[in-house]
């Protein structure tokens, strides 16, 4: 999968979702990737080295491999 | 059924808690108070004669046949404007009354032809028949004198002639412009003996006039005046069956006209509830892509999409399908396979498609249309209300006093619920119409918005938070409402943040382009104006902000306390026939039908036990991610039935692309679609006019398709060609028709228990949740609290999108439709209706188009960073200077190849409605189109064999 692409997927939901403080944005970030994303695309962000996430979306990818 | 017109009771039905009794003809009567005598008459099998008066229309007491004999009333009034008293003794057959009856009679038919034989409307037409009630024999004034026989015909529309020798100037055809379509197009021109229908103005004929070919004057007139062609060539029909229209979400039923297996013409229904007996020029009168040339009836196959394809027999084709989709699967793994179901096929379609990808390619690889277009109100509604769907019934907009319209163009995109709307903008409505374009309901005859909010394209939310902000500082919020409906504490937060001086009118102004004084204005009038109704279309979705804006518009109804009851509401206008069916019946990748999570053990439990087999618990891939995953080389076959994605979805490039690299595309549709370019298998599908199921429209209404004529792909429905598919490889399904799929949808569905074809046959609709607390279904959502419980309050922060202007591309392109044309047009541009839009067009304001040296009609280059192609301009101040607009009707253009992978942040909706471009003048086609042209033509080679 286009790493560029899914990072610019998972900084958008992110970005949307920042309003609500950084706790509970990187809580909604890590369930909207985990109800919504394929498990490749999910595999893919997880197994990249991540340099493209803003710091929300980096902490939710963080728990999604954890 | 056989062939009988529709009931007519002369004048429309009255609403009213009072009743009254009256004696007509010996026999006691009560209706509600306000109906009028001859309305009163029909309810008891009584038939008083009438030429002027119809009940799609109010009285107007013209022709005078209707006389009455009332007692204690002077003269002989007219039953269509005399409305039913207390104790009312009313005489419809006297001796008195057939007199003037028969001598009204003569004088119509004095200057009218007497070719009844030969006539179209000859044993369908209102004048003879009540020329043969009352008896006339013979017309003492001869036929020598001064009449209309002479008169020209217009046969100018595509669809129907007008023909005004037969004119009895009724004005039936001028009301039902006015009543019940509200275009004006018509008038009598003229007085007296020189009265004349008229369309537009002088010179106009009908097709030049403002007329929108609705047909309502055609269904109204009583005579052969205005006619539909068809019936003029094929004659009376013999047979009708109700059935549901395949366009717009709407929802129309129609009766269908037939003359043995030859459809003659689709007559509005008047007892429908989605349409009243009111239709579009679509579903009236374009249906004759059904028997177009340009169909595939026989299954075709190809190793690669460079060669010809080979007609094959059905069973050739479903091995050739099978054998390549368990290969696949055999070397790739179940996650490699993915289906698209399609929002113009039925439920029952749906249904098994997903249940093909989920429980045969064993993966949740399953999406629909609706992901182009409305899945972000099905995030943003649950989210908020608990269902995935609108709130209210289309009758209910009759109720509301304050219609505000965000991102939709009723008139040309919900034709028939946009007449109702207009209808109650009549009576006095007020309207805030919210749209960087002026559409039509903006200013249309006798209606004009109170506000126009022409904002900035992508600053949705930051218009609604600004609205928000107005009602909540100056202390306009139902807080009684939010205190028992909502949760306080969430609702707190929320008014907190939009209070906030930074999303004042005043500040956003800037970024939104809206006057904060007008902003204002409309947000006072929304709170405070009464019953409050918002409805919205892909003007809200197709954003990269979608969901937040439809979940702003959520906060904002329950604000204000605008939900739960008739008048108000949150109303998506749904764009396919049955968009809101294929995501109610599980065609989105992460949630079975019923919107349940994949991931729900009990859920999936239930139907891994019904279907016997184990289902995947991960989400699977959206279309766009199907695509990614093809360049990826993880995703080999799709099957795709009644969808275009090369031509609906956005950069045609990549989709194209991702065709391209995978193993097996199958289409199973009408035509060779533009994605059929790039597919291995071609299965012949079968029109709504040709197969039995069901849709489910905007407002939750479940309506019967019914069959008409057998399907002409050698008499297989859809889903029949998807069950044999599933045998084929090797799921051994014994479906025997499609009432036993409904009852399987009603089993595991739980806002379908207790839906059945049988009920519907009975009850002609149902608006599901229909189960055990809704026994009877659900006009109106949230009456009694939400579904989800406490209404949920979210913030919604405007993120603008990452889709910038700038000096390469300096202008804003936004798309959408017309109303003579459906989405990519693959119905609509194989019917006359090509005669109201041929091709795309390019709208331009004079400013932008005088900097680039266009004129009206030049052809001009549309360039974005994802590609380019060429169209003709329109010049109009309608769109705002730095705004452009275009439809996507007509592959020659194909708009979505200018279109970007921006999408919702929540669905991946495609940002359709904000891609930064410049335009150019051009003379000639781009290099793709040329490119286009040619790879189209050799892709629709065949090599034609007789199929077995």
């Amino acid at each position: 999968m286009d790493i560029d692409r899914l990072n610019q997927m998972a900084n958008q939901i992110a970005r949307n979702l920042a309003m609500q403080g950084e706790a509970q944005a990187v809580d909604a970030t890590f369930q909207h990737l985990q109800d919504f994303w394929d498990p490749r695309m999910k595999a893919a962000i997880i197994g990249s080295d991540r340099a493209g996430l803003d710091p929300i979306a980096k902490a939710a990818v963080e728990r999604l491999a954890a | 059924m056989g062939y009988e017109p529709q009931a007519d009771f002369g004048t429309p039905e009255v609403h009213s808690d009072t009743l009254v009794t009256l004696t007509i003809d010996g026999r006691s009567v009560t209706v509600p108070a306000g109906t009028s005598v001859m309305r009163a008459a029909g309810t008891c099998g009584g038939s008083i004669p009438s030429l002027c008066a119809t009940d799609s229309v109010e009285a107007f007491g013209s022709c005078r046949m209707c006389l009455v004999e009332i007692e204690g009333a002077r003269g002989l009034p007219a039953s269509c404007t005399t409305p039913v008293a207390e104790g009312m003794v009313v005489r419809t057959q006297t001796e008195q009354l057939a007199r003037v009856r028969k001598g009204v009679m003569e004088l119509y038919i004095s200057d009218h032809p007497l070719d009844c034989l030969t006539c179209s409307a000859n044993n369908d037409c209102e004048l003879q028949d009540t020329a043969a009630e009352v008896g006339l024999r013979d017309v003492r004034y001869g036929y020598d004198g001064a009449n209309h026989l002479g008169a020209a015909i217009d046969t100018s529309n595509p669809y129907f002639d007008f023909d005004a020798s037969k004119c009895i100037a009724c004005s039936r055809c001028v009301r039902a412009c006015d009543e019940v379509q509200g275009t004006l197009a018509l008038t009598i021109d003229g007085r007296g003996f020189a009265s004349k229908v008229s369309a537009g103005q002088a010179g106009d004929n009908f097709l030049s006039s403002e007329c929108v070919s609705c047909g309502a004057c055609v269904a109204a007139c009583p005579t052969a005046t205005l006619q539909e062609k068809a019936v003029k060539e094929l004659g009376k029909p013999e047979r009708a069956v109700i059935t549901t229209c395949a366009y717009c979400g709407v929802g129309c039923t129609f009766r269908a006209e037939m003359k043995g297996e030859q459809l003659v013409r689709m007559v509005p229904w008047k007892d429908g509830k989605a349409n009243r007996g009111h239709s579009c020029v679509k579903g009236r009168f374009a249906w004759g892509y059904a028997n177009h040339q340009d169909r595939i009836l026989a299954p075709m196959i190809r190793e690669s999409i460079e060669d010809p394809w080979r007609e094959v027999s059905w069973d050739e084709a479903l091995a050739f399908t099978a054998g390549k989709l368990n290969a696949i699967k055999a070397q790739y793994g179940a996650r490699a396979l993915g289906g698209i179901t399609s929002s113009r096929c039925t439920n029952e379609e749906v249904w098994l498609v997903q249940k093909l990808v989920r429980s045969g390619f064993g993966s949740n690889n399953v999406d629909t249309c609706a992901r182009v277009c409305h899945s972000p109100t099905g995030y943003g509604l649950s989210k908020t209300f608990g269902t995935s769907a609108g709130t209210q019934d289309f009758d209910s907009v009759m109720d509301a006093d304050v219609v505000l319209v965000i991102g939709a163009n009723p008139t040309d995109g919900h034709p028939v619920f946009a007449s109702r709307l207009k209808r109650r903008l009549r009576q006095g409505a007020k309207l805030i119409v919210i749209d960087p374009r002026r559409i039509d309901l903006v200013r249309s005859p006798h209606i004009a918005a109170q506000h126009h909010l022409a904002l900035q394209p992508g600053t949705n939310v930051a218009v609604l938070t600004a609205l928000a902000h107005v009602i909540i500082t100056e202390g306009l919020a139902d807080e009684a409402f939010v205190r028992e409906r909502c949760d306080w504490d969430e609702y707190q937060d929320w008014a907190r943040f939009v209070a906030d001086e930074r999303h004042s009118p005043e500040v956003l102004e800037a970024v939104t382009r809206v006057p904060a004084a007008d902003l204002r204005a409309a947000a006072r009038l929304y709170a405070t104006g009464g019953n409050g109704a918002i409805y919205y279309g892909l003007g809200v979705t197709e954003h990269s902000q979608g969901s937040s804006t439809v979940i702003a518009i959520a906060n904002l109804a329950m604000a204000t306390g605008n939900i739960g009851r008739r008048g108000v509401g949150v109303n998506p206008l749904r764009g396919q026939n049955n968009v809101q069916g294929s995501c109610d019946m599980g065609s989105f990748p992460h949630e079975l039908p019923g919107y349940r999570h994949i991931s729900n053990d009990a859920v999936r439990a239930e139907f891994e036990t019904d279907w016997g087999v184990a289902l995947d618990a991960e989400p699977g891939l959206r279309i766009p991610n199907m695509l990614d995953a093809a360049i990826d080389g993880s995703f080999r076959a799709l099957y795709v039935q009644g969808e275009d994605i090369l031509q609906s979805d956005p950069n045609t490039h990549h989709v194209a692309a991702g065709l391209k690299a995978m193993d097996c595309v199958i289409v199973h549709d009408l035509f060779l679609n533009e994605t059929a370019n790039y597919a291995h298998v071609f299965l012949p599908g079968s029109t709504f006019l040709e197969k039995t199921g069901t849709f489910t429209n905007a407002e939750r209404r479940i309506q019967m398709v019914r069959k008409v004529m057998e399907p002409a792909n050698g008499g297989l429905e859809d889903w029949q060609v998807t069950q044999a598919l599933a045998n084929a490889m090797g799921l051994g399904w014994n479906y025997t028709d499609t009432d036993e799929i409904m009852d399987e949808i009603a089993r595991l569905t739980p806002s379908f228990a207790g839906v059945s074809h049988a009920r519907l046959d009975a009850e002609g609709s149902l608006q599901w949740p229909v189960n055990a607390a809704h026994p009877d279904g659900s006009p109106i959502m949230h009456e009694d609290g939400f579904v989800r419980g406490k209404g949920k309050f979210i913030v919604t922060d405007y993120v603008p999108t990452d889709e910038k202007t700038g000096p390469r591309f300096p202008l804003l392109l936004t798309t959408g439709r017309i109303l003579s044309q459906y989405n990519v047009g693959a119905q609509t541009r194989r019917t006359a209706n090509t005669v109201w839009h041929e091709e795309d067009l390019l709208e331009m304001h004079p400013t932008d188009a005088e900097n680039r040296g266009l004129k009206d009609g030049d052809w001009a280059k549309l360039t974005s960073r994802t590609g380019e192609t060429t169209l003709r301009v329109t010049v109009t101040d309608r769109v705002a200077p730095g705004v452009v607009y275009t439809t996507f009707h007509h592959p020659a253009t194909q708009a979505n190849v200018v279109t970007t992978e921006y999408s919702d942040w929540a669905t991946n909706c495609p940002e359709y409605k904000v891609t930064a471009v410049q335009v150019m003048p051009s003379n000639g086609p781009s290099e793709w189109q040329e490119t286009y042209a040619s790879w189209s033509e050799k892709s629709r080679r065949i090599h034609k064999v007789a199929a077995e």
